[in-house]
């Protein structure tokens, strides 16, 4: 009996303290003015594009909350060079919380973040977590799998160009999601991918566009920083199809349309939990649905009929009722690697490192 | 009304520190007008740079990690330029010196730190000569223009670090992102004094000991400053220029990749894609404003960190964007480097 007393006691101590120690660990409520956040931009705010839009997430949240004071460092490298600019950051600008705005900075993310517990860190595209470390990103192959229907819709020669940024997994699956959408309105159509081991390189991205023109491609896609591959697009009157931000300013009369980032759906919610004290490490992955990523307003170009198909695509991915990888998949060499009415977990879609069938390039080995 | 400008035989003590203080001044002058137009205060903006580099213990270590990387690369290329040799590729020799070292440690890791560090400062060492010494075997041989191959041959190992963090050394946990696997611990250069400064400072300090005296007090340095300063005397003298060329490319490129193995296996542990050796071009400003001097370089390269992290501290201190700091360090380097000129060409006008 006094066992069992004893049992009880012991199992409610163990309970409470561990109460006590989730509460401990999560973090007090930060009043808005002393967050500071911080933002490591991989490039200038001027690049019209990646970095562009991140900033134009920060001045929205900066809007939102009324007191909070962000700082941003741009062209930050992604090497040990960053280190220091987060340090400063937290010690000179009192920033208890960090957006890390490329996957590059992921081991120094987790570096700082070692030797300053208190302050939080977001690190976008990464997947490193630790208790003061969390990932964000976006769904961005949802809106990059419509605009392949566009973009199937509107070739004439089949042949759709595509200029990419680094073979790593993110850029991977964009491109399959793409050429899923193509395939699925233009059965026949291929996409040819160039590297540009560079996320900022407008001149490297420029010469990329015109060699793809060059070969025969009626119709651009892209995954870069800049506005450049429209604008070269623009000049040789292809039809193109932007990334990041609406880029019809780039290319007035050939902007289709282009997958777009709305980042402040994703600080948002980051800064509103740091100031609450409910804020916990997780793995943000965030569609469509959450408003994360979109598909920018169409072009003169894209006829009405297409306008329709991707309206109700777009609607069945939001409502759940359609999962862009969903199989029948085949990848280059034939062989089927997703069944028939399976779809990928998301852990499958995140290592991406093969392509599906219609792409015309290699992933380097 | 002619401008002529003709070179001066010889520059006393005081007209150098005379135009050495007049250009920073000027620079510093000029660069407040620029801040002032930004809408920042000269004087604020200053004390931030100041404060960043200097302003604390933690500040001062963050600015030598950054000077590190600068010294040594700018000890390698002082020396082929005391031979009026244009090795710029400092920067590629330093990142072949890394894949060598991620080499070492990728097929032949061993548990002792002594061992394992020795041997990737070897394979730096000589990965970083070879790469040099094509270049100065080319021009030996062929008279081939050697600011053109060291160039060109960065490229090249740019290239070279992509194909082996993309290809056969990317680690298979990394979810198929370009990085090599971390560095077992024995690979990592021990840092000091809970900053992040590394070993590596040692072998700065002893290194530019070692070219202070090879440069300045034995025969091999006297024959290359001849060489610099008269090659066809050096000729007459009996000195074979060409043989020289080799083997001065080699042990300048052995430096710098010795400074790139120091920047992979002290900061960033692990090889990964846009790896940069840091600066390898800054370096070749740092060795030519401290005249060739192996150890005033030492200072120069300390101060040009202060100036790179002055380029942070006005980006999260005043508000600048990355342009602006870049224009301010544009300014800073144009007006030190024009002093240089008038410290070794009279400018006389001629009337008529």
């Amino acid at each position: 009996m006094k066992k069992s007393v004893l049992h009880v006691l012991f199992v409610f101590f163990v309970f409470f303290s561990f109460f006590a120690f989730s509460i401990a660990v999560n973090a007090a409520p930060i009043p808005v003015a002393e967050i500071n956040p911080g933002y490591v931009y991989i490039g200038p705010v001027g690049d019209g594009g990646w970095t562009y839009m991140q900033d134009e997430g920060r001045r929205a949240v900066d809007a939102a909350f009324p007191g909070l004071k962000s700082t941003i460092v741009e062209s930050v490298g992604e090497g040990p060079e960053s280190v220091p600019v987060m340090e400063r950051l937290i010690r000179q600008n009192k920033s208890k919380l960090i957006f890390a705005g490329s996957f590059g900075y992921m081991d120094y993310v987790e570096e700082v973040a070692k030797k300053y517990p208190d302050t939080i860190f977001m690190h976008v595209s990464g997947y490193k977590r630790a208790d003061n470390v969390g990932t964000m990103f976006g769904r961005m192959y949802q809106p990059r799998y419509l605009s392949g229907l566009v973009a199937g819709k509107v070739t004439q020669s089949g042949n759709i160009g595509y200029v990419a940024a680094h073979p790593i997994p993110e850029v991977i699956r964009m491109i399959n999601a793409f050429t899923l959408g193509v395939r699925k309105t233009n059965p026949g159509a291929t996409v040819k991918v160039i590297w540009l081991f560079s996320w900022f390189d407008p001149g490297k991205e420029k010469e990329a566009a015109k060699a793809l023109i060059d070969s025969g491609c009626d119709v651009l896609a892209m995954h870069a920083d800049t506005g450049a591959v429209a604008q070269a697009a623009e000049e040789a009157k292809t039809y193109v199809i932007g990334y990041n931000n609406d880029m019809s300013q780039y290319a007035p009369t050939m902007h289709l349309t282009a997958p777009i980032w709305d980042w402040e759906k994703l600080f948002s919610p980051i800064v509103k939990q740091v100031a609450d004290g409910t804020w916990k490490s997780e793995a943000i992955w965030w569609g469509m649905k959450e408003g994360a990523v979109d598909l920018a307003p169409f072009g003169p170009a894209v006829p009405e009929d297409v306008r329709k198909l991707v309206a109700a695509e777009k609607a069945d991915i939001i409502s759940g009722k359609q999962a862009v990888f969903t199989g029948p998949i085949k990848d280059q060499s034939g062989t089927v690697k997703i069944k028939q009415g399976e779809t990928m977990s998301d852990d499958d879609i995140w290592s991406m490192g093969w392509f599906v069938e219609g792409v015309l390039g290699e992933v380097p080995k | 009304m002619r401008l002529r400008a003709e070179k001066r035989i010889d520059s006393p003590a005081w007209m150098t520190f005379m135009t050495t203080a007049l250009s920073v001044l000027l620079a510093l002058t000029a660069g407040g007008v620029f801040l002032y137009l930004q809408g920042v205060s000269p004087f604020a903006a200053y004390a931030a740079i100041l404060k960043s580099a200097f302003g604390s213990g933690y500040d001062l270590s963050e600015t030598a990690v950054k000077a590190l990387p600068l010294a040594i690369v700018s000890l390698a290329v002082m020396l082929s330029f005391t031979m009026l040799v244009w090795n710029i590729g400092g920067e590629g020799q330093a990142l072949v010196g890394a894949l060598a070292a991620a080499a070492v440690v990728r097929y032949f890791p061993v548990g002792s730190k002594p061992a394992m560090l020795s041997m990737m400062a070897l394979a730096a060492v000589f990965a970083g000569g070879f790469w040099a010494g094509i270049a100065g075997l080319l021009k030996a041989k062929w008279n081939v223009n050697e600011i053109i191959t060291t160039l060109m041959l960065n490229y090249i190992a740019m290239r070279l670090l992509e194909y082996f963090v993309y290809g056969p050394w990317r680690d298979p946990s990394s979810l198929g992102f370009p990085m090599t696997k971390p560095f077992i611990a024995a690979a990592r250069l021990p840092s000091l004094w809970g900053t992040r400064i590394h070993m590596g400072i040692y072998a700065l300090f002893f290194l530019t000991a070692v070219m202070e005296i090879l440069l300045w007090r034995t025969r091999f340095g006297y024959e290359i400053r001849v060489m610099g300063d008269n090659a066809r005397a050096a000729r007459y003298a009996g000195m074979d220029c060409m043989k020289k060329v080799v083997g001065v490319m080699f042990i300048s490129g052995a430096i710098a990749g010795f400074a790139g193995m120091c920047e992979v296996s002290g900061l960033q542990g692990r090889l990964q894609s846009g790896f940069s050796a840091q600066y390898g071009y800054t370096a070749i400003i740092v060795a030519w404003l401290s005249h060739l001097r192996p150890s005033l370089s030492l200072i120069i390269a300390f101060l040009m960190g202060a100036l790179l992290v002055g380029g942070e501290a006005l980006q999260i201190g005043m508000g600048l964007p990355m342009a602006s700091a870049q224009i301010l360090q544009g300014l800073i380097l144009f007006f030190v480097l024009g002093g240089e000129f008038f410290q070794n060409y009279r400018v006389r006008i001629d009337a008529g």
